[in-house]
């Protein structure tokens, strides 16, 4: 018998195979549910149907009912309903499955709509895949394999297009590529809300444009260049640097704020050429900012601390750790031994849930008070927030601190200009761009744990060179208390240490327990001793992240505004 | 924009007779064509703005229309029917007259401002070639003679308002 189905799911009948799809699904959805592909290019589901390309064109049949009594007409050859086969394909995209959609892709006629709607986007296509950053991606080479013919019957002239537009700063348009799918258009006008993008003139010679005067220049433009299914639009940074299939993707997080969009690393060999977003439905579908793609040039960036330094004097990593220890623990320095009655931390919202928690365990032994930085600037509404630490909540959630930073270090600069510090520990945090002054730093010793030079790594009395988050495996929690893992994507800088093997010596060499310095030994801990994260190890957490429960942070006033899949919950007893 | 009150008002009238305000770019487009002649940049970013859309909505259907005039014309706009019927009926040898006469090239405006001479698709009087229309006036069997006595007329009006 059949069971009867949930009332939002319907059966359809692809190539055959009855599948239940939700209802409203369309045709080419119903069909991936059905593992059965049906070839798209300007269907995108995250953008309104515009149906221009007719690329996914399938038969269609309803079940056949009587015109005058709505009865069910049966075929008495199989016993079941007839299906009025329409006499026309049907656009895929366009289509939402209905109870009893019946759906043909393998058709002879089917077929030969792909084959004859590949043949006409080829003939004024340059065919330049050879020197086409899209070739190995492009949507257009993959169709053009399964359905093209294999040479052209088209004798004509092709038509002549602009080749290298700048469209705006980070986008070059090869206009002879464009298949005019429109997904560019609709991608600036929906979801970046910037409707500078359309089509001029008609017909072949229909170009894409920006009106003149006008720049495709928000922080969203690089989407476009993701989701055009051709080469047409390439990101002018990428553009000729790399074949894409050399290159391997490593899932990492954008670090820019607390959106905490989910991304791909694209490197080979050690070095870096890209990143792109990686679709995740519940934070950033399948966008992310331009802001966030370049981030991966501070890896290289000539600034980069590459070796330890004691008083700026070149050292191994063990003596500055050593001094650190000396420092912290009151016998070096230049305050005289045993002098020292203050320590202060300084955490950042940066730092990943795990080096958060083993900072905490340092600030314990040390019975420092600790301060996070804060790092508020407008949000976008769309994929970048307001709070741009990317990990305030990693911080909340590891007890590392308890309440929302203030502004400027306000705290530790009134405890310094009192004499109360006298060494303060940085955790990659620039402590002059914080909010303290030179003055108050030159009264104070400070042990710098960063990654590249600032006004504080030169003032420094220990610098302990850290490494970027491509170059380290971690965790961080987003604005939506969602546990996010990133993966190290390439090796870190020679001679560099990773943070969490640092932190863990300092905090092993100040008399604490020795928690182990790798994500597989910390987790276990991690997961004893904080209790919204009981159970979570970094192995088997999943790649779309795992909502924490968040009701203990529930009453604090956090900063983020609304953004995609974000709404900000007011917080209880909080006046605006 | 230097648009006649009364093309003002009918701008503001054609608006209210669409659900959606994007509906009334084309009629918009006719009504500042034909008080100005041509559809300049201004022209489209004025509509944009009145229709609460971006510029580049109005610039794509601009393109679209060839009958959209994207520079100035000249004061009288000379269409000459160049496809099959007016052809063998002597069309081009009509286009290359009003050339002479005026002594500008098709599409570009004449040295006086007098006229606009296009060499157009076909007028939809076939059996009455050659066809040529002047503004929206259509004059049929157009031989050479009737092209220059056009022509005349053309100037003759200039002259009387240049001569107060
Ligand atoms: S540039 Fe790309 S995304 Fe935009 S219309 Fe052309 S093919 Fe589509
Ligand atoms: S994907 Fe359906 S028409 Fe383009
Ligand atoms: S061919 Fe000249 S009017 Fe039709």
């Amino acid at each position: 018998m059949i069971q009867p189905l949930p009332s939002d799911l319907i059966t359809v009948n692809v190539d055959g195979k009855d599948i239940a799809v939700p209802k409203g699904t369309n045709m080419i959805e119903a069909a991936r549910l059905a593992s059965v592909e049906v070839p798209h290019y300007c269907y995108h589901p995250k953008l309104t149907i515009s149906g221009n390309c007719r690329m996914c064109l399938v038969e269609m049949g309803l079940p056949a009912v009587d015109p005058a009594t709505k009865a069910p007409l049966m075929d008495p050859a199989t016993g079941k309903q007839k299906i009025n086969w329409m006499p026309r394909p049907t656009i895929a995209c366009a289509t939402n499955a209905s109870p009893g959609l019946h759906i043909r892709t393998n058709t002879a006629a089917v077929q030969d709509c792909r084959n004859s709607v590949t043949e006409f986007l080829l003939i004024n296509h340059p065919l330049d895949c050879p020197i086409c950053d899209q070739a190995g991606e492009c949507k257009l080479q993959e169709h053009s394999t399964a359905y093209g013919r294999g040479y052209s019957r088209f004798v004509e002239q092709k038509n002549v297009k602009p080749k290298r537009t700048q469209l705006g700063p980070r986008v070059t348009l090869d206009d002879e590529r464009c298949i005019l799918c429109s997904r560019c258009v609709r991608f600036s006008k929906e979801v970046a809300q910037d409707d500078v993008l359309g089509f001029i003139d008609r017909g072949s010679y229909s170009t894409l444009t920006c009106y003149p005067g006008k720049q495709l220049a928000n922080n969203y433009s690089l989407n476009t260049v993701d989701l055009c299914p051709v080469g047409a639009l390439t990101s002018t940074d990428f553009r000729f640097k790399m074949r894409v299939w050399f290159l391997k993707q490593t899932p990492s997080i954008d670090c820019e704020s607390s959106v905490g969009a989910n991304t791909e690393v694209w490197s080979r060999e050690g070095v870096i050429y890209r990143i792109t977003p990686r679709q995740n439905d519940a934070v950033n579908d399948t966008w992310m900012a331009d802001s966030g793609r370049v981030l991966y040039k501070a890896v290289q960036a000539a600034d980069r601390l590459s070796r330890a330094s004691l008083n700026g004097v070149p050292t191994t990593q063990e003596k500055a750790l050593q001094a650190a220890v000396d420092l912290l623990s009151g016998r070096g320095g230049r305050v005289a031994a045993g002098s020292v009655n203050g320590v202060a931390v300084v955490g950042s919202g940066s730092s990943t849930v795990e080096e958060q928690f083993l900072t905490r365990k340092i600030a314990d032994k040390l019975k420092a008070p600790v301060a996070l930085v804060s790092r508020v600037d407008t949000g976008d509404k769309i994929l970048v927030s307001a709070d741009r630490n990317p990990n305030t909540r990693g911080a909340l959630v590891t007890g590392l601190i308890c309440a929302l930073p203030e502004q400027k270090l306000s705290a530790l600069s009134a405890a310094i200009e009192a004499g109360q510090v006298q060494v303060i520990l940085s955790i990659g945090e620039d402590l002059i761009a914080a909010g303290l002054t030179a003055a108050q730093l030159a009264k104070v010793a400070v042990i710098y744990l960063g990654t590249h030079q600032n006004a504080t790594s030169t003032v420094a009395q220990v610098v302990i060179p850290t490494l970027t988050v491509f170059e380290k495996a971690g965790t961080l929690v987003n604005q939506q208390f969602r546990l996010q893992k990133f993966v190290r994507a390439v090796p870190g800088l020679g001679g560099v240490s990773d943070d969490l093997v640092s932190l863990s010596h300092l905090l092993n060499a100040l008399g604490g327990s020795t928690l182990g310095s790798t994500l597989g030994a910390l987790w276990p801990v991690i997961a004893a001793e904080v209790k919204v994260l009981a159970h979570t190890t970094y192995d088997t957490l999943p790649s779309t992240g795992l909502l924490l429960d968040s009701a203990t942070w529930a009453g604090l006033p956090f900063i983020e505004g609304e953004t995609l899949h974000f709404k900000p919950v007011t917080a209880v007893g909080v006046k605006s | 924009m230097n648009l006649q009150p009364t093309t003002l008002q009918k701008i503001d009238e054609v608006i209210t007779h669409y659900p959606v305000k994007r509906s009334a770019t084309l009629p918009l487009l006719h009504l500042v064509q034909e008080d100005l002649g041509w559809i300049s940049p201004e022209a489209m970013e004025w509509i944009a703005a009145k229709l609460e859309l971006q510029p580049i909505n109005i610039y794509e259907v601009v393109t679209f229309y060839p009958m959209f005039r994207q520079k100035p014309i000249g004061r009288r706009h000379i269409k000459v029917c160049r496809t099959l019927s007016c052809a063998l009926t002597g069309g081009y040898k009509v286009c290359a007259e009003f050339q002479k006469q005026f002594g500008s090239q098709p599409g570009a405006v004449s040295a006086d401002g007098e006229v606009t001479i296009d060499f157009v698709e076909c007028l939809a009087s076939c059996g009455t070639g050659p066809v040529v229309m002047i503004d929206d006036d259509l004059h049929v069997k157009v031989d050479l003679a009737r092209a220059q006595q056009l022509s005349a007329q053309i100037k003759a009006g200039a002259k009387a308002r240049s001569t107060p």
